[in-house]
């Protein structure tokens, strides 16, 4: 399903890094946060559609384990989980099939290990890369990352920029960072990583953004999941507009993908909403919108299981991931 | 397919129903027929009217129609609660408005529920804005109740008030009178509009669950006739009225000659400027919230969207993106952006009006939206290609529609903005902090957000300019509508004080008019005579060209009188008091040929200066302050000049009248046309020389003398005026307020009494000298 959809749109080829663009950027927070803090009372979905919702937003998880005791024993245990995240009676319940995670997303050394867990699926592997989280190892180093995860059978790579580059205006620099790092894929698709939370303003925020659609990302994304303040609203909101911005200026479709913090249904179903809001149901969909999360899933199956039931449920009636 | 499986595949919203069934027990608990709430008990109507649901067009309930006599009860039973209010002490009236607010939090959800069903606004703004907003004004207000006293020593309660609210925020409009009202010891009689009176009687039995003495709220229904009598009743001390333009000016009418306090919240038709270097996108939103909250229908809407021109296209191209996502429907769905028209006729309205935009050039666009069956619903609009000249670019259409037009310079943005009769309102967008609170400061509004829309808090001032009305509701300058100074006063002179003497000067003077910064003769070329202990003097007979000809000028030098320096006005009224000084024998000499002893002229020539040193210092420390709403921002007041004033003098103390009259106005900033008293101008006259002298700008301070039956219908008339003051005579302040309604000048009239002039309380000079425009700036690196 995934593969299909993703061919739905031409891959965003960049453009050349118009500088005066960037620069014209400017962001208002206080009225970006106002927006973000009335979306969710006016918007809300209920019964079977918050179900479908729900669904649809477990198709779009990038599930996640990017530990330092990450082993074979769980990354195999999340890949069990990527492929049946769901219970199969409450999914008879409900009368829907095929339901998966967007993707599993690993740190390089695992890349392997999900290939082969996940053979047989459409599910697609994610590598984070380019020196996770802090992306200040030698250039070569990084671009060396991407090249071995993506020899390793990698369909997405999760690059991170140098916000350096950002804090300091030198769009350039970050510009040819990430076209080289788009250019190490090859065919599998990148994902920026914008680490919003240490980029300072909102403006910033949307200047990057710009900069990393230019230079040929795939996905823009908000966080590693590593910085004090991961993925918000009102980030969410300005990325958003500026994806917007970026297709009606070339006609590319670029993804987003908010990552960390991420652990309620209804934080799941408030960023579905922004999506759809913002963008159009084009951005409902896996190939254009994932959300990052580790524990997200589990409270997901709670309020499905509460659907299907009735009854308010508990963690340890569903599987770990 | 499943139903999940379907969703899955479409992803659309689904229904979201806010459940209504407990408003509706409410309802039907009532028999759904309400009466009065009149000095604590629940009084039968006589006859009723029913109350539609505008979502469905069902009839929901029905209202009582309460006649002159339920009004006179009410009127009876407030006039006796008004005291016990006041004997009861502050600490006790502020439980009892901590505790309506603390009971409004507790059915918040029946509040929000019931006023969705009764006006057709979606649950999402009467749950989130409305009723949050309602609660917070009674919690304000409960804090001003306790230092009332403190605060305002010089001020007492006005007595009973009379308040007439509108449709389009029903309970929050209460909210806005009635929180005021109590906290400053005045009690209330509060008519809610004829569409919308349910959250009002639901209000009531709050008040009932509360305990407040009987009396102090009385809530009665009914349609125009009921608040026609509300207005017409003599024992009420206050009106407030918000709603239409064309009403106020019938309350103006109605109420002059009376010695009730006024204040009115009119129409508008709101200027929002956007800069070429605005963040779009949230300019967008902006909008949404300027002009697609509740249906458009607010007095303050954001309704004509002024543009940068480089940047229209962009704009309108997102607006009209935007537009495709908005909800229209049922207004008790949760997901629900616009909800429904309060009523057919006011559907009918919106409707006729774009049709004739449209006819008259504009390019409409409305997103396709489907709408509920029987309700009264229309789509959002956009029209574009509109012009000043066109009649929905001037017209207040409330509702849903938005035109927009563009500008080149941010001068011309602010002439496009103040090119409307109305001045409530006005939102700016620019990420330029120099532009911002420049045109902030040139907007002729009471509001102004800049980066943001329909913003409203308890702790800031909402009020007009111009012919969206007077008074403000909120904060600190709010309270002043249901307050008094403490005023001593005195039965206006009104006969000449001098007997006839035979004349005695050797050389013969000329008292011409001081127009524009120089004496002019009359225009009639007729001269009055002023009987002086000279014998007779011939003055200049002014007529109607001659206030033409001073409002002309006072019209221009208000532009940069206005907005000179503090300091500057400052300076030259310093100037000007040694300059008077300097001609104190002249002064002297004519206040003696008023009547005056040599000692009692030189007591008014002190105390008049003692007056110019007052107001040159006050010139530039009568100064601004800050709101402390709750949310990240800074909110000023600007406490602006008015424009161009008509000032009638007192008659009595004809220097120091003059001077203490004048001079507050002059010192912030306005521009007068004066007349001095009729009996004795000519000691105000002999300040020509010392005015000019003084570098006062031509046309800032004129002088015309004459007759009131020439003078005073035309000043009252003039749309050039901005305010009328009038220490005249009774008859003469009633005509000045009833002709007042033309432009609805700002009025201050002591109705035949007058002021001891010796001590006169000077801040509220100030303060009736300036109107407040709060701007709202938030913040956010």
């Amino acid at each position: 399903m995934l593969e299909s959809a993703v061919k739905a749109h031409p891959r965003n080829p960049g453009t050349p890094l118009n500088l005066d663009q960037i620069e014209s950027l400017a962001v208002n927070r206080s009225a970006v946060e106002r927006r973000a803090a009335t979306l969710a009372g006016r918007r809300t979905v209920k019964k079977e559609w918050q179900a479908a919702w729900l669904l649809q937003a477990i198709r779009c998880i990038d599930l996640t384990t990017l530990s330092g005791d990450d082993t074979a024993g769980n990354v195999h245990r999340l890949c069990a989980k990527a492929k049946q995240p769901v219970r199969q009676d409450l999914l008879d319940a409900m009368g829907v099939e095929g339901i998966t995670t967007g993707a599993v997303c690993v740190y390089h050394q695992y890349v392997e290990e999900c290939k082969k867990n996940l053979a047989g699926t459409s599910i697609p592997v994610a590598a984070v890369s380019t020196g996770f989280p802090a992306g200040l190892s030698p250039l070569r180093e990084r671009i060396h990352e991407i090249q071995a995860s993506v020899a390793s059978g990698a369909d997405e790579i999760d690059i991170v920029i140098t916000r350096a580059h950002v804090l300091t205006g030198d769009w350039q620099a970050l510009y040819d960072e990430m076209q080289m790092f788009r250019e190490a894929c090859g065919d599998a698709h990148v994902k920026a990583i914008l680490a919003t939370g240490e980029l300072g303003t909102l403006t910033n925020v949307a200047r990057a953004s710009m900069v990393c659609m230019m230079a040929g990302a795939d996905f823009i994304k908000t966080s590693t999941g590593k910085e004090p303040v991961n993925a918000t609203i009102p980030v969410a909101l300005v990325m958003d507009r500026m994806i917007r911005e970026y297709h009606a200026a070339t006609g590319y479709k670029v993804g987003f993908k908010p990552a960390g913090g991420i652990r309620t249904a209804k934080q799941s179903l408030d960023f579905l909403i922004l999506m759809k809001e913002e963008l159009g149901n084009d951005w409902l969909q896996p190939n254009l919108f994932r959300m990052g999360a580790s524990s997200l899933l589990s409270d997901i199956e709670r309020q499905l299981e509460h659907f299907v039931t009735g009854r308010y449920s508990a963690y340890n009636r569903h599987a770990m991931g | 397919m499943s139903k999940v499986a379907d969703i899955l595949d479409s992803m659309e919203y689904g229904p979201a129903p806010e459940a209504a069934n407990l408003a509706h027990e409410w309802l039907d608990a009532h028999g759904r027929r309400f009466g009065f709430y009149v000095d604590g008990k629940w009084v039968d109507a006589g006859s009723h009217f029913a109350s539609f649901s505008p979502s469905t067009g069902q009839e929901i309930a029905q209202i009582g129609q309460a006649t002159s006599s339920v009004i006179d009860h009410a009127v009876k039973a407030a006039t006796k609660a008004q005291r016990q209010w006041m004997e009861i002490g502050a600490s006790r009236r502020t439980q009892f408005l901590y505790g309506i607010a603390r009971q409004i939090q507790k059915h918040s959800r029946l509040f929000a529920v019931l006023e969705s069903l009764d006006n057709g606004k979606p649950i999402r703004e009467t749950r989130d804005i409305d009723i949050p907003l309602v609660a917070r004004h009674f919690y304000y207000h409960a804090g001003w109740a306790k230092v009332m006293e403190a605060e305002f020593p010089d001020y007492e309660p006005v007595g009973v008030c009379g308040q007439i609210i509108p449709w389009n925020f029903p309970l929050l409009m209460l909210a806005w009178k009635i929180a005021p009202a109590l906290a400053m010891g005045n009690t209330v009689i509060l008519k809610p509009a004829e569409f919308t009176s349910l959250t009002a009687l639901l209000f009531a039995e709050i008040c009932q669950q509360v305990g407040l003495p009987k009396g102090v709220v009385n809530i009665v229904t009914g349609d125009g006739e009921t608040g026609a009598a509300i207005v017409d009743h003599p024992d009420i001390h206050k009106i407030a009225f918000t709603g239409s333009t064309e009403v106020g000016k019938i309350i103006r009418r109605g109420t002059a000659g009376t010695e009730k306090k006024l204040s009115l919240e009119l129409g508008g038709k709101s200027p929002f400027i956007v800069f070429e270097d605005a963040d779009l996108d949230s300019v967008v939103e902006g909008i949404v919230d300027a002009i697609w909250f509740n249906q458009g229908q607010v007095c303050c809407a954001g309704s004509r969207l002024l543009v940068q021109e480089g940047v229209a296209e962009k704009l309108y191209g997102k607006i009209r993106l935007r537009m495709e996502t908005l909800r229209v429907g049922d207004p008790l769905d949760k997901a629900v952006d616009i909800g429904a028209i309060v009523d057919k006729v006011q559907l009918d309205r919106i409707d006729e009006l774009v049709r004739q935009g449209v006819l008259e050039g504009a390019t409409i666009h409305q997103p396709n939206c489907s709408f509920p069956s029987g309700g009264w619903f229309y789509p959002p609009t956009l029209l574009t290609n509109v012009e000043p000249a066109s009649t929905v670019a001037q017209v207040e259409i409330f509702g849903p529609v938005l035109v927009a037009m563009t500008f080149r310079t941010p001068a011309e943005a602010v002439a496009l903005a103040n090119n409307t009769v109305y001045g409530l309102a006005s939102s700016i967008w620019t990420q330029n902090l120099d532009v911002a609170h420049d045109i902030a400061a040139k907007v002729k509004a009471g509001t102004v957000w800049i980066n943001c829309t329909n913003q409203f808090d308890a702790s800031a001032g909402f009020g007009g300019y111009r012919e969206s009305g007077y008074g403000r509701e909120g904060g600190r300058e709010g309270l002043f509508e249901y307050l008094r100074p403490k005023l001593e006063t005195t039965k206006a002179s009104t006969a000449p004080t001098v007997k006839p003497h035979e004349r005695t000067n050797s050389l013969d003077k000329t008292h011409k008019l001081y127009i524009g910064g120089k004496q002019a003769r009359p225009d009639s070329g007729y001269s009055l005579t002023i009987n002086t202990t000279n014998g007779p003097v011939e003055v200049g007979r002014g007529n109607r060209k001659d206030i033409r000809n001073a409002v002309e000028a006072a019209d221009v030098a208000f532009l940069s009188w206005s907005s000179a320096t503090a300091f500057y006005r400052a300076q030259v009224l310093y100037f000007f008091a040694e300059n008077f000084e300097g001609a104190k024998a002249a002064i002297i000499e004519s206040l003696t040929t008023t009547g005056s002893s040599d000692r009692a002229a030189n007591l008014e020539f002190e105390l008049s200066l003692d007056r110019i040193l007052h107001y040159a210092a006050m010139a530039d420390k009568y100064e601004s302050e800050t709101h402390q709403a709750p949310m990240r921002a800074l909110i000023y007041t600007r406490k602006e000049p008015i424009g161009p004033v008509a000032l009638v003098c007192p008659s009595e103390s004809p220097l120091l009248g003059f001077l203490s009259t004048c001079l507050p106005l002059i010192a912030m900033g306005n521009s007068v046309i004066a007349i001095p008293s009729y009996a004795n101008p000519l000691p105000a006259m002999e300040l020509y020389r010392v005015i000019e002298a003084s570098d006062v700008p031509g046309g800032v301070w004129n002088i015309i003398t004459g007759t009131p039956e020439e003078l005073e219908k035309t000043l009252a008339d003039h749309d050039g005026i901005q305010a009328i003051w009038h220490f005249g005579s009774r008859e003469n302040g009633e005509i000045a307020q009833r002709h007042s309604a033309g432009n609805l000048k700002q009025t201050w009239c002591l109705m035949g009494k007058s002021l001891n002039w010796q001590t006169i309380p000077s801040r509220e000079f100030l303060r009736r000298a300036t109107q407040i425009k709060n701007v709202w700036v938030p913040f956010g690196a």
